[in-house]
């Protein structure tokens, strides 16, 4: 979906910040991805008008960046850290419970991930770049469900509250 | 326990996190900054000659980076050509060394002090147009950055003129979006001109020709947060703080095995033993255990064992550089107790480099996966005992003779410290690790359970 109009306004906005456009590749991916749950071709042909270089280039950039999801994901996105605190505090052990418990359900994706700056609370999980630490397999999956019954309003697929969080 | 050279009830010196401490309902706005001192030491500054703040504060206090390299700030910011605008500062924000959460804490839980410590140092080297660079994940950080800076334009203190003092400067929030080694400073610059994040070749220094191809200076977050606070106190004053070449504070994050696991801010110069054990800090480790092993430094460093030639040094850079080949990098120290298998904990850092290597150098991208590929087999019980040499032989390619400070056959340094596990295990665990391959002996399974013991500490 091309950006709403609302968002063609702070994309121009965010342009106008940098001494060179390329540089709103980044922000412009991430406001993409939060209005349309993951970063299509569409947006990136968008952001390259936008930004005056090759869809290619565009390409080029988002690829090499962890956080952008070209393929389908969940309307969660559920990140759990099995880095060398987590490892040794529970970590891959609630990834192994969050894998085969939402192993078909589309509204949740889970994946593993490099350490999240939460290991003082390990082992620790991102819901859409929202932190959930101290974590062991029952309480990671109460908070998943708590999402799911919207007693828990996640943020944005890109980690953008809902309405302008890009800002 | 057996002797102890520092004090064996070291507590936390809190200069950078007093804030966060005493009110940790609203340390992050703008009332709660001004009302407990905030934006003092910016119109004290603004009212010097812009050079002596470098040269008689910032390099009189003796302060270092606090993002890895450890390098004197003074010095860093000498290093700009003079004559040529614009420059810009640009503040790493990446935190990505894992075991690392102080910077994360410091940018969600002050952002003015970041602010006002970036305003104070742009006045310093003349810059006009600064840049946060701030780690993907880290959303409630942006938000919080993005608020503050609002804040601050709206009371004076960002902006045009600011405090009457004919001043501007401004300041672009960047979020990255996952990659490690976009903390390296080069790969930073690269990413926030919105290419691929990796590294390029130096010379040229960023300080020559940095972002945008401008004279740019790179600063930690940390770093960063204590310049006002030497314009406060005085750069000769903050020097009295620490030991020989280590002044100051530092905030140390302790995580793993221990009873307390947080982020410490600590005059240097206390030991390891100190910050592990002592019970206003790491608090020892759980269940009455002993200190197996512990790296210091974040993931990139050499490690250290529970010895007590090991434990009472002090947090001293070069002390520890010299004596043991390892560093305080980015100041996390992880603990490891007696039921961890070393292996593993060497393979899981293994395969980190080789997922976040950019793939630049050959040495590097194709070593890191090595690496990792005989890690996994000795730590799930395939390995074979002349599995570690075999690791050292691929780790001589990318770091020849295994030293440290190491050499390097990559344009960064994140391949070496790919070597690091490996050299580490060579030193330490080298029978361990030999029996377990003779063995076929398996990871050890880590529960929950196991780790429910520890007692949680303070958090962040
Ligand atoms: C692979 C790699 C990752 C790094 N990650 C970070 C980081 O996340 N944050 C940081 O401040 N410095 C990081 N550094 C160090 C920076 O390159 C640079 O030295 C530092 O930001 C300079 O700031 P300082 O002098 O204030 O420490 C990293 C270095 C390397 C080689
Ligand atoms: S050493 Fe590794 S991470 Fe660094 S530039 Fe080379 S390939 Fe990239
Ligand atoms: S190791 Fe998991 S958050 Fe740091």
């Amino acid at each position: 979906m091309a950006f709403t109009p609302e968002n063609l306004l702070l994309a121009h906005e965010i342009l106008a910040r940098y001494p060179k456009t390329k540089s709103a590749i980044l922000p412009l991916a991430h406001l993409a991805q939060d209005q349309d749950g993951r970063l299509t071709q569409d947006a990136m042909r968008e952001i390259a008008g936008i930004v005056g270089v090759t869809p290619a280039e565009v390409l080029g950039t988002c690829s090499f960046y962890t956080m952008f999801k070209r393929d389908e994901v969940g309307r969660l996105v559920v990140s759990v850290c099995t880095n060398v605190t987590c490892l040794v505090m529970g970590g891959p052990e609630v990834l192994e419970h969050l894998e085969q418990r939402y192993a078909s359900d589309k509204d949740v994706t889970i994946e593993e991930v490099e350490c999240l700056a939460a290991c003082g609370n390990a082992p620790a999980m991102q819901v859409n770049y929202e932190y959930h630490e101290s974590l062991t397999p029952g309480s990671a999956t109460e908070i998943i469900e708590a999402y799911k019954a919207g007693e828990l309003t996640p943020r944005g697929v890109s980690g953008g509250l809902v309405g302008g969080g890009q800002g | 326990m057996t002797s102890v050279i520092g004090a064996p009830n070291a507590t936390e010196t809190r200069i950078i996190t007093k804030r966060l401490r005493d009110r940790p309902e609203d340390s992050w706005t703008i009332d709660g900054f001004t009302q407990s001192g905030g934006y003092e030491a910016l119109r004290a500054a603004l009212k010097l000659d812009p050079e002596a703040i470098g040269a008689e504060q910032v390099a009189a206090a003796g302060l270092r980076g606090r993002g890895g390299a450890g390098f004197p700030t003074g010095t860093k910011w000498s290093f700009l050509p003079k004559g040529s605008y614009p420059r810009y500062l640009v503040v790493n924000g990446d935190e990505g060394e894992p075991s690392t959460f102080k910077d994360r804490m410091l940018i969600e839980s002050d952002p003015h002090q970041l602010i006002e410590g970036i305003a104070i140092s742009s006045y310093a080297i003349g810059c006009n147009l600064a840049f946060i660079y701030v780690r993907g994940e880290f959303a409630l950080g942006f938000e919080r950055l993005v608020e503050a800076r609002r804040d601050a334009i709206a009371a004076g203190f960002l902006g045009t003129n600011i405090l009457g003092s004919g001043f501007d400067l401004d300041i672009v929030i960047h979020r990255g979006a996952g990659a490690y080694i976009c903390g390296e400073e080069t790969a930073l610059l690269s990413s926030l001109e919105g290419d691929r994040g990796q590294p390029r070749i130096r010379p040229p220094f960023p300080a020559v020709a940095g972002l945008y191809a401008k004279p740019t200076i790179v600063n930690n977050v940390e770093t960063l947060s204590t310049v006002p606070h030497i314009m406060r106190m005085g750069g000769a004053e903050y020097a009295k703080l620490g030991v020989n070449k280590s002044t100051g504070t530092r905030i140390f994050s302790v995580s793993g095995h221990v009873n307390r696991p947080g982020n410490y801010e600590v005059e240097l110069g206390i030991t390891f033993r100190d910050l592990i054990e002592s019970p206003e800090l790491g608090g020892g480790v759980r269940n009455g255990g002993k200190v197996k092993f512990f790296i210091p430094g974040g993931a990139s460093s050499q490690w250290l064992t529970g010895s007590d030639e090991h434990l009472d040094a002090p947090l001293d850079m070069d002390f520890v550089q010299q004596t043991f080949g390892v560093m305080l990098g980015s100041g996390a120290v992880m603990v490891y107790d007696e039921t961890t298998n070393p292996a593993l904990v060497a393979w899981r850092l293994a395969k980190f480099f080789a997922h976040e290597s950019c793939g630049k150098c050959t040495p590097c991208r194709e070593g890191t996966g090595w690496i990792e590929k005989v890690l996994y087999r000795i730590s799930h019980g395939y390995g074979r005992p002349q599995d570690l040499d075999l690791l050292l032989d691929v780790g001589d390619n990318i770091s020849p003779g295994l030293n440290a400070p190491f050499s390097q056959t990559t344009i960064c340094p994140l391949g070496p410290s790919a070597v690091s596990p490996v050299v580490s295990l060579h030193k330490f665990f080298r029978e361990e690790v030999i029996a377990m391959c003779q063995n076929n002996a398996s990871a050890l399974h880590v529960t929950a359970a196991d780790s429910g013991a520890s007692e949680k500490g303070a958090g962040q």
